[in-house]
């Protein structure tokens, strides 16, 4: 497996002529048409744009979670199209964090349990576990509610859990699902608080699903999608 | 590493009402299961400690059972004067002639006939047979109509009580003597003179149906057996007593076995579909959690694995219960037919380790059959479909 180096000079992520087809009976539905992009370590990048235009399944080809029709994925030195269902399963655990909108934390796991998963595929010690995942939940302002449920945490200390769970194993990106999709204001400003800081502070590479221009406002790339295809960039530098 | 099992573990606690009837089912078949081995064990033990090492068993050549043989007077002299008998203080051989009979008798629980073995011994008896004791009474006086019964039958049958009387085959009968034989099925059985019960049931004077021989060690039983088998005044045939009473157990043993094999491989495969409906709802229910297990990196194997795991501890759960609801059983009375005799045999539900084990064992195969294919479809749920819950 290849792995990812921190390049300044080429972009982290290397999207070209991706497509993605689905089929239903005998319609063929184009979600993603020949797009291309390129997004550099460090960057938060948003992505925009009415249901159905492609935003989740963009989300999904970039984590490994789906096999693109036709078109190359390049993330770091790895081509991650050509890697096999096995391969991608061992790449997503080491390069991707993934935060979704309803959190979808484990209920019976406690929060240091559900923040402890992505570790369990390490070869960390279980003492170096118990490091990890205390710094990732005070990172998230959580080292108080540890052995918490998910069922005793509010909708944004939930986000925050999994936001620990995402940063925990030191992924080289986050994939974000509508992270504030399911909170109100408050907590959602919390949460972009934190996404912000984790560019700021950790050098983090963030791509985030949104319907929220406020939460758009956040990133330093705002990007469009309609009918699969990205219509407008907007660069804040 | 593979997902913790705790997951798995609070996963059944959080749903408690489906995998409480899976663990039911599972319960319920695992304790039929142990209780048909426990009977067909039961059944076996009470004949296998019927025999002793140390004793033989003669019958006429090709009879299967003391029904079907005959020996003369004449060849028990002989049997008697055979090299490798143990003998009594007073140089007397330790040989007992027996004459077996069939007698109806009503049980006490139901009303309803069933037959009990009266076997006409000799007063060695009960030197040969260490295993049986006078518990209360006394042993029967040679040349009267006197019974001693076992303490098995003695519960079981209307009208036998110490120092009563009973009629059958012309006589009137006094019960002396209670014997315990240790739950063996002489327990099961009436003993009296062998020579009042030939004149009873008007049988051959010269003849008995068995002779019961104690060796002087176990070891000299070949010795024993080749001297009686090259003996041409004998047409007879020789068992060690422990191997005569393990065949006599052979059949009914097999006909508990393959009839309770029968009833628990049906119920086990309704078993098996209460895990597979547990496990296909559990699967269908957490299929966002699978998703995102999947999608922070645990492999396909990885959720296989888990989900037979939940299976399995279902089943721990639900064959430990099995067994739990019917160790009280164990030492419990039952009796059946000895096809053998056609007498009605008490015996008692035997639990051993080695039962619970095969309890533990069928109920292992039958979460591991019901948690394969739904383990199956959750290692291969699309990742991307299951994460938007669909």
């Amino acid at each position: 497996m290849n792995e990812i180096k921190e390049n300044q000079t080429k972009s982290l992520i290397q999207v070209r002529n991706l497509s993605k087809t689905y089929k239903r009976g005998n319609e063929k539905i184009e979600v993603l048409k020949n797009l291309n992009l390129d997004i550099n370590q460090g960057e938060f990048v948003s992505f925009m744009g009415p249901s159905g235009s492609g935003k989740t399944t963009l989300l999904n080809l970039l984590g490994g979670l789906d096999v693109p029709t036709s078109g190359s994925v390049r993330i770091g030195d790895a081509e991650i199209t050509s890697l096999s269902g096995k391969q991608l399963t061992s790449w997503r655990a080491r390069h991707v964090g993934f935060i979704f909108q309803l959190y979808n934390l484990i209920p019976v796991l406690t929060a240091f349990q559900n923040v402890e998963l992505p570790l369990l595929l390490t070869k960390l010690s279980k003492q170096d576990r118990k490091k990890h995942v205390e710094a990732a939940l005070s990172i998230v302002g959580l080292g108080n509610r540890m052995h918490h449920y998910p069922r005793q945490l509010s909708g944004g200390q939930e986000q925050r859990v999994a936001i620990a769970r995402a940063i925990v194993s030191d992924p080289s990106f986050l994939l974000c699902d509508e992270p504030t999709g399911d909170l109100d204001r408050s907590s959602a400003n919390e949460i972009l608080d934190l996404l912000s800081r984790l560019i700021q502070e950790f050098s983090k590479t963030i791509l985030m699903v949104t319907h929220d221009p406020i939460a758009a406002e956040r990133s330093k790339k705002v990007l469009h999608l309609e009918k699969g295809v990205l219509i407008e960039a907007q660069n804040k530098d | 590493m593979a997902i913790p099992i705790i997951y798995n573990i609070r996963s059944v606690k959080a749903r408690y009402v489906s995998s409480f009837v899976a663990i039911l089912a599972i319960a319920g078949v695992v304790s039929v299961f142990v209780a048909v081995l426990a009977m067909a064990n039961g059944f076996r033990r009470t004949l296998m400690i019927s025999g002793s090492p140390q004793n033989a068993i003669i019958l006429r050549g090709g009879a299967t059972s003391e029904i079907e043989s005959s020996i003369s007077l004449e060849q028990t002299k002989i049997i008697g004067d055979t090299a490798g008998i143990q003998r009594d203080k007073d140089g007397k051989a330790l040989i007992s002639p027996e004459v077996v009979g069939i007698q109806c008798f009503k049980l006490r629980s139901s009303g309803t006939d069933a037959n009990v073995q009266i076997r006409g011994v000799s007063d060695n008896a009960l030197k040969i047979r260490s295993q049986v004791k006078i518990s209360r009474g006394r042993f029967f006086t040679p040349g009267l109509a006197e019974l001693v019964v076992g303490s098995n039958a003695i519960k079981s049958y209307d009208g036998m009580d110490l120092n009563g009387k009973i009629k059958f085959g012309g006589e009137e009968w006094t019960i002396v003597g209670i014997m315990e034989a240790g739950g063996s099925s002489f327990d099961s059985e009436v003993w009296c003179d062998h020579n009042i019960l030939r004149q009873t049931y008007k049988g051959n004077e010269n003849s008995f149906q068995s002779v019961t021989v104690q060796l002087e060690t176990p070891e000299t039983f070949p010795a024993f057996k080749d001297a009686i088998s090259l003996d041409p005044r004998l047409t007879v045939s020789v068992e060690q007593e422990i191997a005569y009473y393990e065949k006599r157990s052979e059949m009914v043993f097999t006909l508990i076995k393959v009839l309770g094999f029968l009833v628990a491989f049906v119920m086990g495969i309704g078993a098996i579909f209460g895990a597979l409906n547990t496990m296909y709802s559990a699967i269908s229910a957490r299929s966002t959690e699978i998703a995102t297990l999947r999608a922070i990196g645990f492999s396909e194997r990885s959720i296989l694995f888990s989900f037979i795991l939940e299976s399995l501890f279902l089943a721990l759960l639900g064959g430990a219960l099995g067994c739990i609801i019917i160790i009280p059983a164990h030492g419990q009375m039952a009796s059946t037919i000895n096809w053998q005799t056609f007498s009605h045999l008490n015996f008692s539900f035997a639990i051993s380790t080695e039962i619970l084990l095969s309890g533990m064992i069928f109920a292992f195969v039958m979460g591991f059959l019901g948690g394969l294919l739904p383990a199956w479809r959750a290692s291969r749920m699309p990742v991307a479909v299951a994460l938007r819950g669909l």
